[in-house]
């Protein structure tokens, strides 16, 4: 396919193996933020390849795994009322929440469907004017403007029985709090390269130049992670921090204006619960009071009770790259991807089940490090 | 999550009032309806990226090859910064600023 095969060439990928041992000199700790790009590193063994000098760390760019346990409890909740459909994307029905998960709440009968899109949701509210559909809207700010969308398209269509549980994260306030953790490793960071596609690239150079790190904003093919670590190793032994595009080819400095404006037309800028981790500050959406009528938790009356996370799931030290998977003494014993102590272990862009679906490749690259 | 993949564009659908803007798009020899209401500028036959059923993007074919080449210019460079470390008189400092500007320039052009 046009636009990835020459991306995952193997004697380019070893040309910049090469330029990346030459360029480094002594030990440096990089985070990809992203969780697919976390996968690709994994998935084509690029961990071991790497020079023993570089570490990466897998950020916590995975929506699905920093959702917070009430919102999977609300969602359960009114998935299993009569005349809900609830609809998510497919990495979200395993994630478990205080008692069970979706999936579980669907074998018990409740009416869970996986989508692809949230606009097959509004679709499916127009097909159904007799139930109420309920889209668990998770995602960064590359899934936001699509949610948004279907928001927006129900609004046009006049739909009454179309809502949103918005779990919306942001970005660059969660790079912040890590950075401000007096315990990090960081050192240096691969940007998100779809988070930038809709937001651009401006939100980055205050923190590139409050904390004194690199940034580059890279893509998720082998040739683009690789290039993305030599620009961010260069800059490193030189004593640098930039902020640089490695993606240019789909990130423009402003990002995409029309998805931004479709995000703030339905969303506004709210704290957030990250899993695992705490609130941030200024790190979530929730959806304005405009469309409050396509906001499920304001729609419905959902009793939300305090829960607690499993105090054996080390999840929040590896989000903040302060622990990798296999440090883990439950790590493919008490949680693996069919029972998940934690929801790393559960999305395919966490790091704990990418580790545990190439296990045997993320072994050798952590003795190797 | 943020999984979002090329396609090229096949149709773009007329859209009505109040309906988004729709289109035909070939990813990999699937042909997929997607949402083109966020990249309002594209035409058929451009790559669009595609997120969750929506383009977000339209890929830019001048900036795909210059990361492919990335590694060629920034060779070029280098090798350009260490021939000219060896206390080159100063009379020829601006026509060394002239070809690193030249280089810079392929780079970003």
């Amino acid at each position: 396919m046009k636009y990835l095969t020459e991306y995952r060439d193997p004697v380019l990928a070893g040309q910049y193996l090469e330029e990346i041992k030459k360029a480094v000199s002594r030990p440096w700790t990089i985070m990809e933020i992203c969780g697919g790009q976390t996968h690709s590193l994994v998935k084509y063994g690029l961990l071991q390849m790497l020079p023993k000098e570089i570490t990466m760390v897998h950020g916590p760019g995975c929506p699905v795994c920093v959702t917070p346990t009430h919102l999977i409890d609300r969602a359960i909740y009114l998935a299993k009322e009569s005349n809900v459909i609830l609809c998510s994307f497919g990495d979200m029905l395993r994630v478990p929440g205080s008692e069970k998960s979706l999936l579980q709440a669907k074998a018990e009968g409740a009416d869970v469907r996986i989508l692809y899109s949230p606009l097959e949701a509004v679709k499916l509210a127009q097909e159904n004017p007799e139930k109420e559909v309920v889209f668990f809207a998770v995602g960064f700010e590359t899934t936001a403007p699509a949610n948004a969308l279907s928001v927006i398209q129900a609004y046009r269509l006049k739909l009454k029985n179309y809502s949103i549980i918005a779990s919306h994260v942001l970005v660059p306030p969660a790079m912040e709090a890590l950075l401000g953790d007096p315990e990090t490793v960081v050192q240096a960071f691969l940007a998100a390269g779809h988070v930038c596609t809709i937001m651009g690239n401006s939100e980055y150079y205050p923190i590139v130049e409050k904390y004194k790190v690199p940034i580059v904003v890279t893509g998720f093919e082998p040739i683009d992670l690789l290039q993305g670590i030599l620009m961010v190793v260069r800059q490193l032994e030189k004593g640098e921090y930039k902020m640089e595009n490695q993606y240019a080819r789909v990130v423009r400095e402003d990002g995409n204006l029309s998805a931004q404006q479709a995000i703030t037309e339905i969303f506004e800028i709210s704290n957030r619960m990250w899993r695992g981790m705490d609130i941030i500050p200024h790190s979530g959406l929730e959806v304005k009071e405009k469309y409050m009528a396509y906001d499920a938790t304001k729609k419905f009356n959902v009793p939300v009770k305090e829960t607690k996370e499993n105090e054996s799931c080390i999840a929040g030290a590896i989000m903040k790259g302060l622990k990798k998977p296999l440090d883990c003494s439950n790590f493919g014993t008490d949680c693996k991807p069919s029972h998940p102590l934690g929801a790393p272990m559960v999305s395919s862009e966490g790091s704990c089940a990418t580790y545990y679906h190439f296990y045997s490749a993320a072994k050798e690259a952590e003795e190797l490090q | 999550m943020c999984l979002a993949i090329p396609g090229r564009i096949k149709s773009i659908e007329a859209s009505n009032e109040g309906s988004m803007r729709m289109g035909k798009v070939d990813i990999g020899g699937i042909v997929k309806e997607v949402n083109l209401q966020l990249v309002l500028e594209a035409a058929v036959n451009d790559y669009v990226l595609i997120h969750v059923g929506v383009a977000i993007s339209i890929v830019d074919e001048a900036e795909a090859e210059r990361s492919l080449a990335f590694l060629e210019q920034m060779n070029e460079l280098d090798e350009f910064y260490n021939s000219q470390s060896g206390g080159e008189s100063s009379g020829e400092e601006e026509e060394i600023n002239k070809k690193i500007k030249e280089i810079i320039s392929k780079m970003n052009s």
